[in-house]
């Protein structure tokens, strides 16, 4: 089973390869809203890009008020 | 006539295959726009339905099949008269869209919706009224009514629970949460997933396939296996326009209207 810094890690090469920004440039605790540049809908396709990745379920509502990469983590990780 | 470009769809008739697509900008949101021109399109139905075997209702706008029904103009349209004309006129809106989707509903034709990314509201209740729904593997499914204070008003819950196990509906609809192409196929919302971009080349490939068959004998088939549920769709206006009423609806509305938060589709 991966550690939840696996999944950090992953959630940040697979952000940084569909939204075409260096990996370099993404920080755990980024705003990833901000530093992806991504609305609302663009975060819907991410989650919905995460879900396929980790083979999981996150309904939305447990990601009301998640902007960062490692709280996304985290919730991704409970689910594994 | 076997073509049409209007300003919220196009349709065309081609080797029995009509093709209906959705363009308005940015959601395809199912406004007095849209209403009007679906209303057109059903009106030539009958006709074309004498060409063809097989009708598909895609998107071309990039945000998805279509986020639903026109929030802000329901908004501020009932901010311009009383409560009273208000839910006369949402009654009035809905008994329309239901004419236009019963009539989608009950052609003879094999309809398939080719949805990809935001598949929401009355835009999932769009895909809902037709026979098959092939997904593209990002598309997105929610019921996101709930947290306007209100239920789906296009004919969704009936639709669901004729098609869906009655879980799968409390859970959409109770949660408002929203759920990707796989998850939708595993409860039988969805009968195809295909890759990114490719829904609409595997609406076409099957709907070359369904013209193999005798259409009488898939007339039959369908009428057979997918009743009308006409008492619940009606009794689902009701609720509808009781619930529209209340104060919460009109709050919920505006929450989303004026809404800046980067998350305005979650609850």
């Amino acid at each position: 089973m991966r550690t939840q810094d696996q999944t950090l890690d992953e959630i940040l090469g697979l952000a940084a390869t569909h939204f075409k920004v260096p990996r370099e440039r993404l920080s755990p605790d980024d705003d990833f809203f901000k530093t992806l540049g991504i609305d609302s809908l663009q975060a819907l396709d991410l989650l919905t890009r995460l879900e396929h990745h980790f083979n999981v379920e996150l309904p939305d509502y447990e990601l009301q008020g998640v902007s960062d990469f490692r709280t996304l983590a985290g919730r991704i990780q409970s689910r594994l | 006539m076997k073509q049409y470009d209007g300003e919220a769809l196009s349709w065309l008739l081609q080797a029995g295959v009509i093709e209906l697509s959705l363009h308005r900008e940015p959601g395809n949101e199912i406004g007095t726009l849209m209403l009007r021109e679906l209303e057109d399109f059903v009106a030539a139905l009958s006709n074309l339905e004498r060409e063809a075997h097989a009708l598909i209702v895609y998107s071309t706008v990039n945000a998805g099949f279509s986020a639903g029904a026109d929030l802000r103009e329901l908004y501020f349209g009932a901010q311009e008269v009383s409560k009273s004309d208000a839910t006369r006129g949402v009654r009035q809106f809905l008994e329309r869209v239901h004419k236009v989707m019963n009539a989608i509903d009950s052609s003879p034709l094999t309809t398939i919706a080719a949805v990809h990314g935001v598949t929401f509201g009355g835009g999932l209740e769009l895909a809902l009224v037709c026979d098959l729904i092939i997904a593209d593997k990002m598309a997105r499914f929610c019921f996101p009514e709930l947290r306007l204070g209100l239920i789906p008003g296009f004919g969704g819950i009936p639709r669901l629970k004729r098609d869906l196990g009655n879980g799968i509906v409390r859970d959409l609809l109770l949660t408002g949460r929203s759920f990707n192409a796989t998850k939708a196929q595993a409860v039988g919302l969805v009968s195809q997933v295909a890759g990114e971009g490719e829904a609409l080349r595997v609406a076409r490939s099957t709907a070359a396939q369904l013209g193999k068959f005798d259409r009488q004998t898939s007339v039959a088939a369908k009428k057979f296996i997918k009743p009308i549920p006409y008492q619940e769709l009606q009794q689902e206006i009701e609720i509808f326009c009781r619930l529209f009423q209340e104060p919460a609806v009109e709050a919920g509305l505006r929450k989303f209207v004026e809404s800046t938060d980067a998350q305005p589709y979650l609850p």
